[in-house]
Order: structure tokens, then C-alpha cells, then sequence
């Protein structure tokens, strides 16, 4: 069975889908976090997907997802940082609790 | 490598380097002198503006780094013209900066503000969809940072997680649409995919440009992704609701009138036309409805803006070189009203602590000057002839008439009728601070002299950016010389 490039790009959409769910129905932001991080990731195997089956003479894609990784990093690592801090201050990380502020 | 491709990034790297002194100063000069760090950064931005209006590039475009980079006479514009908002928002900034509770951490904030314009910048050079997403994700990142500066209020960092939460799914929805792109084009460079795209449309295509499209409109809020929009600008620092407000929306808009031109400029009529179409009816109708019932100042200024930014999108749906004329101009107008808007509610906030509507009351008895200026900011917002407000809108729907077809005057005509129902709350506070008859809630003070100072350069902007014509033909015959037109049939 020859491999081809629909193998892996079903998965990847699968997780990209998997991510809006879980980002949607989710209540703990670092749930929420980790779903956003599928997403980020299902896109990341897409674009390895297309450099390497339909254009391989160039590293375009590859270079974006080395790219996209790093910047994936930077986005965890505020939505942290603010996370800890509403956690300081209210004690929990359920997104219920964020209400002060509607309509 | 050729070094001398650096001297097309000049507005770049004055920007540096005003990061850097300042980021110097924070670090280096002794506790006595800190307080004067805001006015340092104020006026050093104020020489980088100067020196980007007086020496301007040459009109044709110079590409740099193998063409990812790209500054031409109409790109240095819009960065001068965001330059312009920044150093109005640094000077509102300066009493609220040396205030008690940012005493330790004024410095971040001026910082995290330059970082943010220098990722607008890239956005807006950008030819190539890895620059453009370094340069979004620059000017996202630390913003959700400065949205949760003020660590005594819950309210602020309420209003920085919902932002960094919407603003991560919003990117990764943009990459999952660029990354269908690239498995359509094969490349990344703007040019490569516009000529590869202009054999004809697919499927995959309109789902990819749906998501470019939706990734955008987060960062612009249009309307069904604006939901972010009021609670972050009520529970930020003032300073940093107007830099939200104004420079941040201002640069997306520019950069997406890039993408869609530069990229999918092929593909207008068959696919993003109609997209925008709608995007633009529901964003300008549902942001006046929902502002008519909001009661907190800055809550009703974020859907006054969500309605705005429709009404900047009617210069990209317009399609040619007068529509990206008429979207720079009102971007410069929105910037001089809605950051005056911004100066008296500041300014009220930082004197009393009040943003609610209803404190407004009677305000025009106890502050006559700051009303007066609420008042021209309100009649340039609902665009009130002889205010800049009434030209810029004007001129954005006379390049969207300009591109001929019925849809886009049935356009203009639904954004003509919202003109008047915006015009309704608008004249709420102007009835609030003139015609009530109670007792004010916020005594009589004497803002400081930098609130002032900028009261009076955006009330100035106000009154003479509509009447000194010289601006608006200026930037048309940029526009219409520029690379940009091979882009547009009419």
C-alpha cells in the first residue's frame, strides 16, 4: 500500500477539528490552552504534508512550520503567564468564573 | 548578503532604535529621572515621525531580504500615519504611566508598546505569509500583555485572558487557511500565489480564503468575531483601550486590504467580494445596535469601533487605488476623533475613577472644556459636516461607489442609513453632557498639562484635517502612482 499524502492530511484535519471542539466545550483554560496547541499543531503537519508530497524541491513549508513551532511556544507561554496571574487572584482557572465583565 | 538592503527598512529601524534607548533608559538611568520616562519615549517617537515625513522614501518600491520585504511611498504613509496616533497615545499615556500603581512598571508598558507597533510594521511590509505571520503574532503577543498590566484590577486580567485565548484560535484558524493556500500556490510570496492563483478558483480556495478572512477579522473585529471586543477594551488600562482602538485596528485593516489585493486580488469578484459584503452589512449594523444600550463609556466606544472598522472595509471592497486612498485618510481621521474620545475619558478617570454614561450627566457645568472636546470627538465619529469625520466618510463612500457595480451601492446606501443610527448614540452623550438638567457626579479639575497637550492636538486634527484638503489628494496621488493599482482592474 503506497502512502500518500491524504493519509496524513485527514488526520491533521481531524485534529485541527478535535481542537475547535475541545476549545469551544472546554471549561479549564488549560484544557482550552491544550486544544488551541492541536490546532496550532494539525496546522504545522499540514504544511509538512504539502512541502514534502507536492512541492519537495523547495524547504518553504518546512521553514514556516519551524516558525509557527517557535511561535506556538511564545503564545503557551503568555496565555500562562495571564492564566497564573487570574489564578493568584481567584483561586480557580474555570472560564465560568470570568463573568465580571458582559454584554 | 547585501547589508544595503537594510537601508529600505529605515522606518524599521528608527523604531528600533527608539526601542532601545528607551528600553536603556528603563533599565540604567537612576530612580530620580525615571519619571521622566514617558515624555523621553514621547518625544523620541515625535523624531522618528518627523524624520519619516520630512526625508520620504522614493516612490518606487524597494524589495528587500529576496523580496519578502517590501516599502513603498504608500506603505511609509500608513506607518507615518500610524506613528502619528502612537505619539498622541504616548502623550494621553503620561499621567496615567506616573501614576502610583504603574510606578514599577511604566517602563513595560512603553516597551511592549513599541514591540507591538514594530510587528504592525512587519505586517504591513510584509510580501511573504511567513513575515506577515512573525510580524501578526508580534503585534498580538505582547498586547495581551499590556492588556493585563494593571495587576490591582481583576477586571484587567479578565480582559487579557479572553484576549489571548481569541487571539490564539483566531491565529491558528488564519495558519490552517494559509496553510491550504500553500497547497494550492506552492509558494508563499504574495506575487507567486496572485499569478497562480489567477488560472481559477477551487473549493479548497474559498475554504482557505474563508479562513484568512476569519483569522483577520478577529484582530479587526468584524462581526461575528467581535465578541472579544467590549470586554477587552472595558477591563484594559485606558491607554492601552485606545492604542487597541485605534493603531492596532488601523494597521490590520491595512495589511488586510494587502492580502486580499496582493494576494487574492485575482480571485475578488468570484470569491472574497461577497464574503466581505456580508461581513461589512452585519459588522456596521450590529455594532450600532449593540452600542445604543451600552452604559460604560469605554464599552460603548469598543462597539462604536466595531462599527468603524465596517466602515473601513467599504475602502478594501471598493477595490481600487481611491478606496486605499480613502481607507489611509480614515484611518488618520479615526485616529485623531477616537483618540479624543479616549483623552476626556482618561483624563475623567484618572480625576475621578468614573467611565459610566450616566456620571456624564451635566458634565458641560462642571467641565465645559472637556465636554466641548467629547462633543467634536462625537460629531467627527457620526461624521457631522465641517468635522474631519463627515470627509473621511465621504471619501470612503465615494471610492466604494467609484467601483461601479448595484451590490456595492446597495452597500453604501444600508452604511448611509447606519450613519443615522449611529448619529442617535453618539448625540446620547452629547444629550447626557449638555441638555440634563442633574446635578453632576464629577466635580470641577484641571487635567494635567500633557492630557491637555494631546486634547489639543486630536481637537485640532478634528477640525483642520477636513478642511486642509492637501492631506486626502496627497495620499491619492500616492496611491494612484504606486505598484499597488496593477493590482486593481478599474
Amino acid at each position: 500500500m503506497e502512502i500518500t499524502a491524504i493519509y496524513y492530511l485527514i488526520p491533521s484535519l481531524i485534529m485541527f477539528c478535535c481542537g475547535v471542539y475541545g476549545f469551544i466545550t472546554r471549561r479549564n483554560m488549560i484544557a482550552m490552552l491544550i486544544s488551541l496547541e492541536l490546532m496550532l499543531n494539525a496546522v504545522d503537519v499540514n504544511f509538512v504534508v504539502f512541502n514534502r508530497f507536492l512541492f519537495p524541491e523547495q524547504m518553504e513549508g518546512m521553514f514556516f512550520t519551524l516558525f509557527a513551532i517557535a511561535i506556538a511556544a511564545a503564545e503557551t507561554a503568555v496565555a500562562i503567564a495571564i492564566i497564573i496571574n487570574i489564578f493568584r487572584s481567584t483561586r480557580n482557572v474555570d472560564v465560568r468564573g470570568l463573568n465580571e465583565m458582559k454584554f | 548578503m547585501d547589508y544595503s538592503q537594510f537601508l529600505a527598512m529605515k522606518q524599521e529601524i528608527g523604531l528600533l532604535i527608539v526601542f532601545l534607548l528607551v528600553f536603556l533608559y528603563d533599565t540604567f538611568m537612576p530612580r530620580t529621572a525615571y519619571g521622566k520616562l514617558p515624555v523621553f519615549a514621547a518625544l523620541l517617537m515625535f523624531a522618528v515621525t518627523v524624520c519619516g515625513i520630512v526625508c520620504p522614501s522614493a516612490s518606487a518600491s524597494s524589495l528587500a531580504f529576496a523580496g519578502m520585504y517590501e516599502t513603498n511611498a504608500v506603505v511609509a504613509a500608513i506607518k507615518n500615519v500610524l506613528n502619528i496616533g502612537v505619539i498622541i497615545v504616548l502623550i494621553q499615556s503620561v499621567t496615567w504611566a506616573n501614576s502610583q500603581p504603574m510606578e514599577h512598571r511604566r517602563g513595560e508598558f512603553y516597551e511592549l508598546l513599541l514591540v507591538t507597533l514594530f510587528g504592525m510594521y512587519l505586517m504591513i511590509s510584509a510580501r511573504h505569509f511567513l513575515l506577515f505571520v512573525i510580524g501578526l503574532e508580534a503585534a498580538s503577543l505582547p498586547l495581551a500583555a499590556m492588556v493585563a498590566l494593571d495587576k490591582n484590577r481583576y477586571e484587567s486580567h479578565e480582559a487579557a485572558v479572553k484576549y489571548i485565548l481569541t487571539a490564539v484560535f483566531s491565529s491558528a484558524i488564519f495558519l490552517m487557511g494559509i496553510s491550504f493556500v500553500y497547497g494550492i500556490a506552492g509558494s508563499l510570496y504574495f506575487e507567486t500565489i496572485y499569478y497562480a492563483l489567477s488560472v481559477g478558483e477551487s473549493t479548497l480556495l474559498i475554504i482557505a480564503i474563508a479562513f484568512v478572512i476569519a483569522g483577520v477579522g478577529f484582530k479587526l473585529s468584524l462581526v461575528p468575531f467581535h465578541l472579544w471586543t467590549a470586554d477587552v477594551y472595558q477591563g484594559a488600562p485606558t491607554s492601552v483601550t485606545s492604542y487597541l482602538s485605534v493603531i492596532s485596528k488601523g494597521a490590520a485593516a491595512f495589511a488586510f486590504m494587502v492580502i486580499l489585493a496582493q494576494v487574492f486580488g485575482a480571485v475578488y469578484s468570484s470569491v472574497w467580494e461577497w464574503m466581505l459584503y456580508a461581513l461589512i452589512i452585519l459588522t456596521i449594523t450590529v455594532g450600532n445596535l449593540f452600542a445604543i444600550r451600552q452604559r460604560n463609556m469605554k464599552r460603548f466606544l469598543a462597539f462604536s469601533s466595531v462599527s468603524q472598522a465596517g466602515y473601513i472595509m467599504l475602502g478594501i471592497i471598493a477595490h481600487n487605488t481611491m478606496g486605499v486612498a480613502a481607507m489611509i485618510y480614515y484611518i488618520l481621521v479615526y485616529i485623531f476623533s477616537n483618540l479624543a474620545a479616549f483623552g476626556v475619558i482618561g483624563a475623567i478617570e484618572n480625576a475621578s475613577g468614573k467611565v459610566s454614561m450616566d456620571d456624564y450627566r451635566g458634565l458641560s457645568k462642571t467641565n465645559p472644556k472637556l465636554s466641548f472636546a467629547m462633543m467634536l470627538a462625537m460629531f467627527s465619529l457620526a461624521g457631522i459636516p465641517p468635522f474631519a469625520g463627515f470627509f473621511s466618510k465621504f471619501f470612503i463612500f465615494t471610492g466604494a461607489i467609484n467601483q461601479g457595480s448595484v451590490a456595492i451601492y446597495v452597500l453604501v446606501l444600508i452604511a448611509l442609513i447606519n450613519t443615522i443610527i449611529s448619529l442617535y448614540y453618539y448625540l446620547l452623550v452629547v444629550k447626557a453632557m449638555y441638555i440634563s438638567e442633574d446635578k453632576c457626579q464629577i466635580e470641577t479639575f484641571r487635567s494635567t498639562c500633557t492630557e491637555r497637550l494631546g486634547l489639543w492636538i486630536t481637537v485640532g486634527g478634528i477640525i483642520f484635517l477636513g478642511i486642509v484638503s492637501c492631506v486626502y489628494s496627497g495620499l491619492l496621488d500616492l496611491t494612484s502612482v504606486s505598484d499597488l493599482s496593477a493590482y486593481f482592474i478599474n
